[in-house]
């Protein structure tokens, strides 16, 4: 029996929670689906990258020994069960539960294929059961509360509670436990008090790095596990990205992806180099040069690899993308017909202006400037050179006047060398 | 046999319960393309290649690994199947170093089959270029950037030969397969058998070419350049000129030979012929005495290798006699060269062999006479058909020529080293008659001739037992040895070769290599016994004259000192440290 605490997304931190505040509640799981199914040895899989909750594991198993709640004959039955802890170094397609396993025999961390599943040929050969920490989690509550009263929350499917990691650009972050069903929007503006900065709030991305984006039209979508996949999504690692109108929807998919590219195992061809020959037709669209043909590509790409990757890892990549596409194709068009980033994200397709009825002459910014490329002297309109600029930004966040400006796709007339203030009012 | 209903392409089919889609599509008239599928060898799954949809299945699935259920719905040819091939063709396409005319398996390369049977005549993706250098240093070549990450020489290495010098290193787009952590072959216990370059579909995997060494030679006029061939390559190198398999070509070799420019074309059955007589004198020798059993046949240099590393405690049980290759390479810089009045370090000495791991054994310092090789170059099966396609020789239309004297004439059993349970049957043809000082009349030992993994047989030499053993490949051999090891087996004497077959099936020959080649291919060579005159090595006349002339009899100081070498323990895996881990 292993417990598959190897809690990949980086976004996600709820297992790791669990297993830091309350150890014993994911031990009491373990032991009791042990006893159900007639297991004899547990393993926890822990990434590495968890030490408080190893450490506090490791204690509430000792301790559970010292009781005689692990160990040989269990409170005095002839119920035998012992928990190990094995840790992971880190790899994201760890969480793959046959890659897990695989890492656990000392193997290169690699998904195999299915069948046979854990349950019939598993760790070492064994037929194995293996479920997350949070599962473990609710066992107790449920054998104890009973069956009724845990169906009772949550949708015709999907049943009871689910902790989620709302992060992002939201007011209040951190770990939510909601019942399933729940909508976005109860999630994201009345949990986390809607966007930072009285901005607009414009998607989210649930599940972790493989899931989708949902749009805020979107947002009355019930967070359970039918309604995600209608919307193209995942509830994966229970992440929730929230993400506000400063944000490109293409350099997110990248952003995403990108991930997905370091994470692949390699093993098989689709996920391998097709997630790698989606970064770069995703590089080439932010970058400006992508072209109408590269987004028919790219989405074709996309598909063929959630059809034909062999793991959950390799079919759920391109989601990012496919909901961008599916949500937010105007902005890949915005990208590629019209070289312009609407969001004003993507650095090849911005620029930073200064703008003359604002500028007050006073340096900072060609004092702060890392590459030299504004011109200008005390007293003196201020202007940037487009060709040494490198958008770094710098100018925009020490202007104590708010004269630059961000334009993607447009540009304001400024003068060709610096004027004197006066003069040019 | 239980079978299954099931639907392929809307018509019905009843196929073998547990069969895959592949072969259940295979039954019904369907050849579904596949890159990194090898049956019982590479059943992983990775290409994605063979895809195929299925009713109800929310994703295509892989027919090489999927087994067909009661009921199941199969469409082998939908336009999502035609693009999902296309499109996985063309990712591994772009990252795969397409330079086809320079390329060794250009024309017989599967990726390039592949790639004409799902139609892809443009790559859409962006070029992928290796993140990693050839590796070149051993008889195996090993090029990253035509390597299509299918990892069949993994499971090779792992599943027949387990010699697990392969793994996969790093991950994602800049997985590397060879040897682990990005090292190189040399550093591993690899053999040189050659398997994984027999079983890559694409130039991935190469031997290192060493026909130029040989024409260099062949140009020098201060070289004196004799040539070799092993038993298996008059069976197999018409294959390259499309003959059918297992065509016997001994003649034509000869020729072609003569025509590169070769002094004298010599035969290494003779030198087999040889090997036989030495071995058997210590195989009598140490059932007499009965220390150091089984004595286990020296001729492969994989196998050497594979027991030098993983057996080192049964390194006392090998025959110390030389491979042929070996002794004829020291009769040549020896007798030879006396013979001739030339000295050996003017002759140029080329081994002509089915085998990536007899470039190796030519290396051995420990087998060298002097200071410099006994065997100059050994070139494989491939390297003599490019050689022979360079040289502009009509191969097919060839007459046929005679092999030179003194070391040109083989028995039957000689021949037969080219077969797996050769050496054993070519062995106990003299043993038997040296040893009772009877004539074996019931030559053909049959249950030997087949080419089960382990074959094991009770031969009975003049009231006393002796047990034999054969085994092919080394992933066998690891099992005889084990059953050895741990008292389930008494062995008195065993043949081992590396590859499926014998030398037949090595990784010098043609590829592709099947059982079917090899088992032509062995017809050839028992075709060729049986119509030799003598078939029992110890009646060879050349042999006779040479022991006569020069070596005095088997096991003589003179032979030891030519013909009998002595093998190292190697530790495994010293070369990669704990600094990689």
């Amino acid at each position: 029996m292993i417990c598959n605490a190897d809690e990949g997304d980086p976004g996600a931190y709820m297992n790791r929670n669990e297993m830091e505040s309350d150890p014993h509640m994911v031990i009491e799981g373990m032991i009791i689906g042990a006893y159900a199914i007639g297991a004899n040895e547990g393993y926890i899989y822990i990434r590495a990258e968890y030490p408080l909750a190893i450490e506090r594991l490791d204690r509430a198993i000792s301790d559970a020994r010292a009781y005689g709640l692990l160990g040989n004959n269990i409170l005095g039955t002839d119920f035998s069960f012992d928990i190990h802890i094995a840790r992971g170094a880190g790899a994201f397609v760890c969480g793959e539960e046959t890659a897990l396993i695989a890492s656990m025999e000392g193997n290169t961390g690699r998904p195999r294929k299915r069948p046979p599943f854990p349950s019939q040929k598993g760790l070492w050969g064994k037929p194995t059961n293996i479920n997350n920490v949070e599962t473990w989690c609710n066992v107790a509550s449920i054998i104890k509360n009973g069956a009724d009263w845990f169906t009772r929350i949550g949708t015709e499917k999907s049943k009871g509670t689910k902790v989620f990691s709302l992060v992002g650009k939201v007011k209040r972050t951190g770990l939510v436990e909601v019942p399933l069903g729940t909508p976005v929007k109860t999630i994201v503006y009345d949990i986390g008090g809607g966007a930072t900065d009285n901005k607009k709030v414009k998607a989210v991305q649930t599940g972790g790095p493989s899931g989708g984006c949902i749009p805020d039209s979107l947002f009355d979508t019930q967070v359970d596990y039918e309604h995600l996949a209608d919307a193209g999504s995942i509830m994966g690692s229970g992440g929730i990205v929230v993400m506000d109108e400063d944000t490109c929807m293409v350099d997110t998919a990248k952003y995403f992806l990108e991930f997905a590219v370091e994470e692949s195992c390699g093993k098989c061809t689709p996920c391998r180099e097709g997630t790698y020959q989606m970064h770069r037709i995703l590089e080439k669209i932010t970058e400006g040069k992508g072209t109408n043909e590269d987004i028919v590509l790219l989405e074709k790409l996309a598909n063929i690899i959630k059809l034909t990757a062999l793991c959950r890892l390799g079919q759920t990549a391109p989601n990012p993308v496919l909901t961008t596409l599916r949500y937010f194709k105007d902005e890949y068009l915005a990208h590629v017909e019209d070289k312009r980033c609407p969001a004003r994200v993507c650095r090849s397709l911005i620029n930073y202006y200064i703008d003359p009825a604002a500028c007050r002459g006073c340096t900072i910014c060609s004092r702060n400037c890392p590459v030299e490329a504004i011109d200008g002297k005390p007293g003196y309109i201020h202007i940037i050179d487009q060709n040494k600029c490198i958008k770094c930004g710098t100018c925009m966040e020490v202007c104590n006047f708010s004269a630059i400006v961000k334009l993607s796709g447009e540009s304001i007339d400024t003068p060709f060398a610096p004027i004197p203030i006066n003069k040019g009012r | 046999m239980s079978t299954v209903c099931i639907k392929i392409d809307g018509k019905n089919f009843t196929v073998e319960k547990g069969s895959t889609i592949l072969n259940a599509c295979k039954s019904a008239g369907i050849n579904i393309p596949t890159l990194c599928y090898l049956k019982d060898v590479s059943e992983e799954g990775v290409c994605g290649v063979c895809v195929v949809e299925v009713k109800g299945a929310k994703t295509l699935q892989r027919s090489c690994i999927t087994e067909v259920k009661d009921g199941m719905e199969i469409f082998t040819n939908t336009p999502t199947v035609r693009e999902a091939r296309k499109m996985n063709l063309e990712l591994a396409l772009a990252h795969h170093n397409i330079e086809c005319p320079t390329c060794e398996r250009d024309g017989n390369c599967e990726l390039q089959d592949i790639a004409d049977r799902v139609n892809v005549k443009t790559v859409h993706f962006a070029d992928v270029p290796s993140f990693y250098e050839k590796d070149v240093y051993s008889p195996v070549i090993r090029d990253p950037s035509k390597c299509i990450f299918c990892e069949r020489c993994i499971s090779v290495c792992d599943n027949i030969q387990s010699v697990s010098a392969l793994a996969i290193s790093q991950r994602g787009i800049r997985t590397y397969i060879g040897a682990p952590f990005t090292h190189l072959l040399t550093d591993t216990p690899c053999v040189n058998c050659g398997q994984c370059i027999m079983n890559c579909p694409t130039g991935a995997l190469t031997e290192r070419d060493d026909t130029n060494k040989v024409w260099d030679a062949l140009s020098d006029p201060d070289k004196y350049v004799v040539v070799s061939t092993a038993p298996s390559i008059r069976a197999s190198v018409g294959e390259i000129f499309g003959l059918p398999a297992g065509t016997f070509v001994r003649g034509k070799v000869a020729t072609a030979l003569k025509m590169m420019g070769f002094k004298k074309v010599f035969d290494t059955n003779f030198s087999a012929d040889l090997t036989i007589l030495e071995e058997t004198h210590e195989l009598i020798e140490r059932i007499k005495k009965e220390e150091n059993l089984p004595i286990m046949t020296s001729c492969c240099p994989a196998w050497i290798k594979f027991l030098e590393e993983y057996y080192p405690e049964f390194i006392q049980n090998v025959s110390s006699a030389k491979s042929p290759q070996g002794m004829m390479g020291a009769i040549v810089k020896s007798y030879f060269s006396q013979q001739i009045s030339i000295s050996p370090d003017k002759i140029f000495h080329v081994s002509i062999m089915p085998c990536t791991a007899k470039k190796s054994e030519a290396e051995r310092r420990e087998t060298w006479l002097r200071d410099f090789p006994d065997v100059d170059a050994v070139i494989t099966t491939r390297e003599f058909g490019r050689m022979i396609k360079q040289g502009g020789i009509d191969f097919v239309n060839l007459p046929d020529s005679e092999y030179d004297n003194p070391l040109g004439n083989y028995s039957g059993a000689g021949t037969i080293f080219g077969v797996t349970g050769g050496v054993m049957e070519a062995a106990l043809r003299t043993a038997y008659d040296l040893f009772t000082g009877k004539e074996l009349k019931n030559i053909e030992f049959k249950p030997l001739r087949n080419f089960e993994g382990i074959r094991v047989a009770d031969v009975e030499i003049d009231g006393l037992n002796v047990r034999i053993a054969v085994a092919n490949t080394l992933g066998k051999a690891r099992e005889l040895l084990e059953a050895i090891k741990s008292g389930k087996e008494r062995i008195h004497f065993m043949e081992v070769m590396a590859c499926p077959g014998g030398c037949i099936g090595e990784g010098g020959q043609l590829i592709p290599t099947n059982s079917d080649i090899i088992s032509k291919r062995a017809q050839a060579l028992y075709s060729d016994d049986e119509r030799s005159k003598v078939r029992k090595s110890y009646q060879n006349p050349q042999i006779n004259e040479l022991y006569k002339n020069f070596l005095e009899k088997p096991g003589s100081e003179i032979a030891h000192k030519l013909l009998h070498t002595h093998y190292i323990k190697r530790h495994l895996w010293e070369k990669i440290g704990k600094s990689d881990f």
